[in-house]
């Protein structure tokens, strides 16, 4: 699948403002008076709604967008969009409580906890449903994102908590251990996973496997089309090997690193920026990779999936 | 809305004829003629006279190649469109209600002017039958001519998708499937035709007919015509017998 740059962001960046949402929203510590209640809320809905914007500018028609809201009935898409928003409405009431009266309301930030938790599972789903794309078919990619969009927002809430929470760094080095395992897990299944183990083969793309082996011949047409461009994209894949190891350096290995440093010296806990901006690096190559390396059923009638 | 309806009044599709095509892509032109005039907005292109012309078509030609393990391999012309699925997963996907599937006759529609271009139903298809307008970045499909079927403005034997319209070699039917009695039903129970892709689940409502089997020659039992010792007679004959005399 073609790697879109503004769906990348999308995913990732939004991931991470939500789980940040979720994490202020579940009542972690942070710190009191005006200009956190101003400061912190803004940067995690500042993340989710970068990344819900960028994911505007894939589209044909960004001016249309708000028609997105009206197919939650059947659209895993549409789902996202409802509760993204209605997330984010909440946030904001919930920000502005915080703001005048002081106070984190937990039982209107419990439910927009959940609220972002099912904003990222709706994103995953956007994905995991598409039998066409066997990677992705799998209930280990939504809780990929879910894990790495906890891990974001733990590491976040931790970074900016009040200092001498040796707990809560201890748990983001659990929740990135475990985001990264689910990762291994997802690529560990990929790698098993292709359209032929889906029971899809240029034989039963053209009905033809009774008769023979199938090979294609001859394109449609000579140059490249909309469908070759989007879904037999096929750069990259040669050097996935190089950069799973870039992602795990960045995202798993460097925030590892510093997070136990943190933890054991008794560091500041501004030091968790930098493990958070591996960490977020790490996540764009990962991304990247989710895209570029998924084959889609498409390119059985492209030439793929050839014995 | 893109809920799919439970069941349709008609099931239209089209019947394509692998054993006839000859792989003429003149479906293909008259495709993109009819539906650059017809429904919707013009099927786009973007450097169209130019080194790398890239547009949308909503109907392709592939052409395989099947090699049988004791025979010499066929060529097969593929001509491949929107096969108007029951379960669609283009239309379920789509976030706006675009993508819709008609419940009394089971076409599947996009609504261009509700499509904000995400292109997810393109990628929900299996067949690649879903083509984002270079121009005017919508998604555009395969109508089954639905501003042809119903045309009371044009003849009656015009009143047929463009493809199957035009087919030169009469390889593509288009018909009501869910009458078991209809040409298509019928053409479909005697040649054998089957789905593309059953394990996706789609459930497609186009068919194909296979090739019809090849006569193999039987082995050993070939004829080999020898050159006769043919006997001139005339000049020839004299000019053969000089000939030969020379050694």
């Amino acid at each position: 699948m073609h790697p879109a740059i503004s769906v990348i962001f999308f995913t990732v960046t939004s991931g991470a403002g939500f789980g940040f949402i979720a994490m202020i929203g579940a009542g972690v510590p942070l710190p009191q008076g005006l200009a956190a209640a101003f400061f912190l809320p803004l940067l995690a809905g500042g993340l989710a709604v970068a990344g819900l914007v960028s994911s505007t500018f894939h589209l044909g028609h960004p001016e249309r967008a708000w028609r997105a809201f009206s197919q939650w009935r059947s659209s895993w898409l549409s789902r996202e969009g409802v509760m993204a928003v209605l997330t984010l409405c909440l946030f904001g009431l919930y920000t502005l409580i915080w703001m005048i009266t002081g106070d984190r309301l937990l039982w209107l930030g419990l439910i927009i906890a959940l609220g972002a938790l099912l904003t990222v599972y709706t994103t995953a789903m956007i994905y995991a449903q598409l039998k066409t794309v066997p990677h992705w078919h799998t209930a280990l990619t939504p809780l990929c994102y879910l894990g790495f969009s906890l891990a974001c927002g733990h590491l976040l809430a931790t970074t900016f908590g009040p200092s001498g929470g040796s707990g809560a760094v201890g748990v983001a080095v659990l929740a990135i251990l475990i985001a990264w395992g689910l990762k291994l897990a997802w690529w560990n299944r990929a790698a098993a996973t292709n359209l032929a183990a889906a029971g899809s083969t240029p034989e039963s793309a053209t009905g033809l496997g009774s008769m023979g082996k199938v090979r294609l011949l001859e394109s449609p047409h000579s140059g490249e089309n909309y469908l070759t461009r989007e879904m037999v994209h096929v750069i990259g894949r040669k050097h996935a090997a190089k950069l799973r190891r870039i992602a795990l350096l960045l995202g798993g290995a460097l925030p590892l690193v510093i997070t136990l440093a943190v933890w054991i010296f008794a560091m500041s806990p501004g030091w968790l920026i930098v493990a958070f901006a591996g960490l977020l690096a790490g996540l764009f190559v990962e991304r990247w990779l989710f895209f570029a390396e998924a084959e889609h059923a498409v390119s059985l009638y492209y030439g793929g999936g050839q014995k | 809305m893109t809920s799919l309806p439970a069941s349709t009044d008609k099931a239209l599709g089209l019947v394509i004829d692998l054993d006839t095509c000859v792989g003429c892509h003149a479906c293909v032109v008259n495709c993109k003629e009819w539906n650059t005039g017809g429904y919707g907005a013009p099927l786009g292109d973007i450097d169209p006279y130019g080194a790398e012309p890239v547009g949308a078509w909503l109907n392709r030609i592939h052409t395989f190649e099947v090699s049988p393990d004791d025979a010499p391999a066929s060529i097969v012309h593929f001509p491949k469109s929107c096969l108007h699925c029951s379960d669609a997963p283009c239309v379920t996907v789509c976030p706006t209600g675009a993508s819709y599937k008609r419940s009394d006759d089971g076409i599947v529609l996009v609504d261009e002017s509700m499509c904000i271009g995400c292109g997810l139903c393109a990628w929900a298809c299996p067949y690649g039958a879903r083509e984002m307008d270079p121009v005017e970045n919508v998604m555009k499909k395969c109508t089954l001519c639905v501003d042809r079927i119903y045309n009371d403005n044009i003849p009656e034997e015009d009143r047929v998708p463009a493809c199957v319209r035009t087919c030169p070699a009469g390889a593509r039917h288009f018909g009501d499937f869910s009458d078991p009695q209809s040409d298509v039903s019928q053409l479909v129970a005697e040649r054998g035709g089957f789905d593309l892709m059953p394990e996706m689940g789609t459930a497609p409502v186009n068919k194909y007919l296979p090739p019809r089997p090849k006569t193999k020659p039987d082995s050993g039992a070939e004829r080999r015509i020898e050159p006769e010792a043919a006997k001139a007679d005339g000049f020839l004959g004299w000019l053969d017998q000089a000939l030969e005399k020379l050694g």
